[in-house]
């Protein structure tokens, strides 16, 4: 009998599922993974340095190209580490339009998980369904801020303006003719609010063709059950947290355990798995859409009812309006003095958290006063999530990697920072 | 909460006692400090008594105080920051352990209290060049496979030491010193807390 060693192989950085930028060394025996050490830092910006070196109103955009496929969720755990270390008060209609848009952002984040995750275990069709409806949720974004990606919406004490009353049009092309344009702007005569609330009406239904493709699906079923197994007491310890740790089933959300922003006041529920294989985790994150989707529908008929300011009156943090900056002095000068220096920030230290699509997204943020954050420290959940990804493929076939890396859910830009 | 807090508080001094160096409460948050010396036993105290059960610790990040407050700073330069989690009872607490020399920064590493922090260490270690003994694999992990340097220390400049080009005549990519001109835009300025209040 010859003696066979153990072999390594690399994989990534160019490898279309490892989802951006990471390699890995595997440690091979025969099919088997002996050992994974992800090498990451390929898209390393130095984001928290950059951030001390701008001020505290420059650093939102910097939030959106973290997690660049939850954007407004990154943006909303940085304006509420000033909002904390301030002690602005944000008026309820802004805390109701970020909730809403944290929503939609989950929606997108679990589509685009959904779809690359479905590409690489071998279902190509459910990623052409979730772009689909990715699409018109860009296009939300798109008509409240101006990007279709990276919105730089949120505000430290609000957000930058109000739900437009009209959603933009599509205009004749040599690929649609005027027919054809009419049936595509037939649900955008409203305004945001009611093409938001005919997507609600059909979500649903498309979340149930995904998961007539996939839930019962036997080679879908075949890739992802028994695979990544991880107790909860383990994932505690590793420390993951979010769709991942619902899917070893602890019950543990910040919404619900430590609510923030508007999400005390709103009915949803918390999906949460037994056996914490990637199965299991699919499951919970196609509830967690079904979820969000509940919860843009109270969003919107509360927003309906309830108009109002949407950004803090306190121009020491906002700026006014431009109407008032033109005819008052004061007011000018507050305009000129935050844009030129920007706010100060008492000094202290705070650590925000929402719970981002990925899991755990802190932001530690120290001030000393100065019109720059002297420390920012961004935690992001993908960083612990794929720390755990040597304990989990370990025993798993190589083909399973691709499952384990898909079913954390990892963006680089997050990871990386 | 406030109730919930205190109590945290009172668990956390009845446990510790003399081990707490200072404990400050704001914004809802429990800050406490601890000696180097002690925070092997005082980390594991945290996760494994009854009444904290800090299973998870969420964040561990590096801190280079050495320009706070323009120089007003008088502690030790170096400190990590972890942030701890108690799912069983709702709460977080923030430890911060200063290490003992500025010069050589050293602290024991709590990998094998909390296995997620592996990774967060070396991110501490990469960053701002701490080291943490009995770290099983301590490795940079964010930059460039050879770099020099600790770039999250405040004497490190924004625009970085060396950058890297394609060379036609080598026919490879080479590093060199930066060209870039250091810049600022918005000067950091730091007034006192009762600036524009009047």
């Amino acid at each position: 009998m010859p003696e066979i060693k153990n072999y390594t192989m690399n994989f990534g950085p160019q490898h279309p599922s490892a989802h951006g930028v990471l390699r890995l060394v595997l440690e091979l025996d025969g099919e088997v993974i002996v050992r994974a050490d992800p090498h990451i830092g390929l898209l390393h910006r130095g984001t928290e340095k950059l951030a001390e070196h701008k001020t505290f109103l420059q650093a939102v955009p910097y939030m959106d190209r973290l997690d660049y496929v939850s954007m407004l969720c990154n943006e909303h755990a940085y304006v509420q580490a000033i909002e904390k270390l301030t002690g602005i008060e944000v008026p309820l209609r802004a805390q109701y339009i970020r909730v809403m848009f944290d929503e939609i952002t989950r929606i997108l984040n679990h589509l685009m998980w959904l779809g690359a995750h479905g590409l690489d275990i071998g279902a190509m069709t459910v990623f052409l369904y979730c772009f689909r409806e990715r699409e018109d949720l860009l296009d939300a974004y798109e008509a409240v801020s101006g990007a279709r990606m990276h919105a730089a919406y949120y505000r430290p004490g609000g957000v930058y303006r109000d739900l437009p009353d009209s959603m933009p049009q599509y205009e004749a092309s040599k690929i649609h003719n005027a027919a054809a344009v009419k049936k595509l702007n037939e649900n955008r005569q409203g305004s945001l609010l009611d093409f938001l609330e005919d997507f609600t009406r059909r979500f649903p239904t498309y979340v149930d063709e995904y998961e007539t493709l996939l839930t019962d699906n036997r080679i879908w079923k075949q890739r992802t059950v028994g695979i990544g197994v991880l107790t909860p007491e383990r994932a505690l310890a590793l420390g993951i947290t979010g769709p991942m740790l619902r899917g070893s089933g602890v019950e543990w959300d910040l919404r619900k355990k430590q609510p923030y922003a508007a999400y005390d006041k709103l009915d949803f529920d918390i999906p949460v798995g037994v056996n914490g294989d990637s199965y299991d985790r699919y499951l919970v994150r196609v509830e967690e859409m079904r979820q969000s989707n509940r919860i843009i529908k109270q969003c919107i008929s509360w927003l309906r009812q309830n108009p109002g300011p949407v950004i803090t009156t306190n121009h020491k943090f906002a700026p006014p309006g431009r109407e008032s900056m033109k005819q008052n002095m004061e007011e000018l000068i507050h305009h000129f003095k935050l844009f030129t220096e920007g706010m100060h920030v008492p000094e202290g230290e705070a650590y925000s958290v929402v719970e981002h699509p990925k899991g755990e997204f802190g932001i530690y943020l120290v001030s000393d006063g100065a019109n720059k954050p002297y420390r920012l420290k961004i935690r992001a959940p993908g960083f612990a999530n794929l720390s755990s990804l040597d304990e989990m493929v370990r025993g798993h076939m190589i083909a399973d990697v691709v499952t384990i890396i898909g079913t954390q859910d990892i963006v680089f830009g997050e990871i990386d920072r | 909460m406030t109730t919930e807090k205190k109590s945290l508080l009172e668990d956390l001094s009845s446990l510790l006692g003399e081990q707490l160096v200072s404990v400050q409460e704001r914004l809802g948050e429990l800050t406490v400090v601890v000696r180097a010396a002690d925070m092997l036993s005082a980390l594991t105290l945290m996760r494994d008594a009854e009444e904290l059960r800090f299973a998870q610790m969420v964040d561990l990040c590096g801190m280079d105080y050495s320009e706070y407050g323009d120089g007003a700073w008088e502690g030790k330069r170096f400190a990590v920051v972890y942030h701890l989690l108690s799912v069983v009872h709702n709460r977080r607490l923030r430890v911060r352990i200063f290490a003992e020399e500025d010069d050589f920064p050293v602290l024991a590493s709590v990998a094998d209290i909390w296995p997620g922090a592996n990774w967060f260490e070396r991110e501490a270690f990469d960053l701002f060049g701490l080291i943490f003994t009995g770290h099983p694999d301590l490795r940079r992990i964010l930059t460039d496979y050879g770099f020099v340097g600790n770039p999250f220390r405040k004497d490190f400049p924004l625009s970085g030491h060396v950058e890297m080009r394609y060379d036609p005549e080598q026919q490879r990519v080479v590093y060199q010193p930066v060209t870039v001109e250091p810049r600022e835009v918005t000067p950091r300025i730091l007034r006192e807390q009762t600036y524009g209040c009047n």
